[in-house]
């Protein structure tokens, strides 16, 4: 069982990721994409006139399963399979969060900062709503999130999807070094 | 100036549905509800879904996430590549098709954008799923909050750059 409950090394996990490409494909022409889930909610529930959430969303239905069964999948993965020790974090990042006044706890987010109290605060609030916001609407607008273009339009050789993946990381850096550094200490 | 009936994202294909599936009973879906579930095991197990190895990619404090993405973008091109060489079919028997992705100005804001809620939420929108099965409740604003992100950007497309 240590195999299963200790944290996966990336060369294991990481082919199986990308195996959910073919899988999907076989399993009934269907494109890796989660993102779009996000804009089949909107098309179900708050639909509201706007255009680009007038389509049959019960087309795409499988992606709703789909996205289910991720939350399954983590519910599954975290009791049964829970890693029985930390797998610990860089010692410079450890005190770089120090300096915030986060703590690392062997959880996979720093609990000080992701919980229901820390909404009524302004860091909280821009790390969790904020953050939301713009990964539902960066996602959209690029056409796809890190599995849509970063795995599947990457592996379909999509050089848009190669563009849009160098922002999501271009972002990535500007924000984790140069911003979050400031919403952090708030 | 791109009109609202150009297409800017290839997730959902407005073209007629040529799935079976269409017609195939609801359970025929649950086949990807066991998929979501491979996929969420893999997102805690590699620990993609971890606010830490998020900020340690972005700091080139570690490797971890570089391996996994890399390693699994080379299994689906080489996945990609031997479907169509082989021009292998579904398990059902339908053609395999894929689309070809135009290139817009969006990927470049959105993508810079997502990139930023990246960085902060340490999840993109699988993780999110999977955090919030994995038990972390709170993440519901979160996800909740990227619904609204989605919709607000559904309102604003036409007056946004593509």
């Amino acid at each position: 069982m240590n195999i299963l409950t200790s944290p996966w090394p990336w060369y294991v996990a990481g082919p199986l990721i990308g195996l959910t490409v073919p899988l999907l494909l076989l399993l009934g022409n269907r494109h890796f994409g989660i993102s779009a889930n996000l804009r089949h909610i909107c098309a179900a529930c708050i639909p509201g006139k706007v255009p680009f959430f007038s389509y049959d969303w019960k087309k795409e239905s499988w992606n709703l399963f789909f996205a289910a069964g991720i939350l399954v999948g983590g519910a599954i993965a975290a009791t049964l399979l829970a890693a029985a020790s930390p797998s610990g974090i860089h010692p410079q990042l450890e005190n770089e969060l120090a300096s915030y006044g986060l703590s690392y706890s062997g959880s996979l987010v720093p609990e000080d900062l992701f919980n229901w109290p820390a909404l009524l605060t302004l860091r909280g609030l821009l790390v969790m709503a904020g953050g939301g916001f713009l990964v539902g609407f960066g996602a959209r607008y690029a056409g796809g999130c890190t599995s849509g273009h970063a795995i599947m339009g990457l592996s379909n050789l999509q050089w848009p999807s190669l563009v849009a993946t160098c922002c999501f990381m271009a972002g990535g850096f500007i924000m984790a070094n140069l911003i979050l550094p400031f919403i952090l200490h708030l | 100036m791109p009109s609202i009936n150009t297409q800017t994202d290839f997730e959902v294909q407005l073209s007629p549905d040529k799935h079976t599936t269409k017609k195939a009973p609801w359970w025929h879906q649950l086949q990807y509800l066991a998929a979501g579930m491979f996929f969420g095991i893999l997102l805690v197990k590699s620990e993609v879904l971890s606010w830490y190895r998020i900020q340690e990619m972005f700091r080139l404090q570690s490797f971890h996430m570089y391996g996994v993405i890399g390693s699994a973008v080379l299994t689906g091109i080489i996945s990609v590549a031997i479907i169509k060489k082989a021009g292998i079919k579904t398990f059902y028997g339908e053609p395999i098709t894929f689309q070809p992705k135009t290139f817009n100005k969006g990927q470049i804001f959105g993508g810079l954008l997502f990139g930023f809620g990246w960085a902060i939420t340490g999840a993109c929108p699988g993780p999110l799923f999977a955090q919030l099965g994995a038990g972390f409740s709170v993440v519901i604003v979160t996800l909740f909050s990227a619904i609204l992100g989605t919709w607000t950007y559904g309102r604003l497309r036409e007056r946004l750059p593509h």
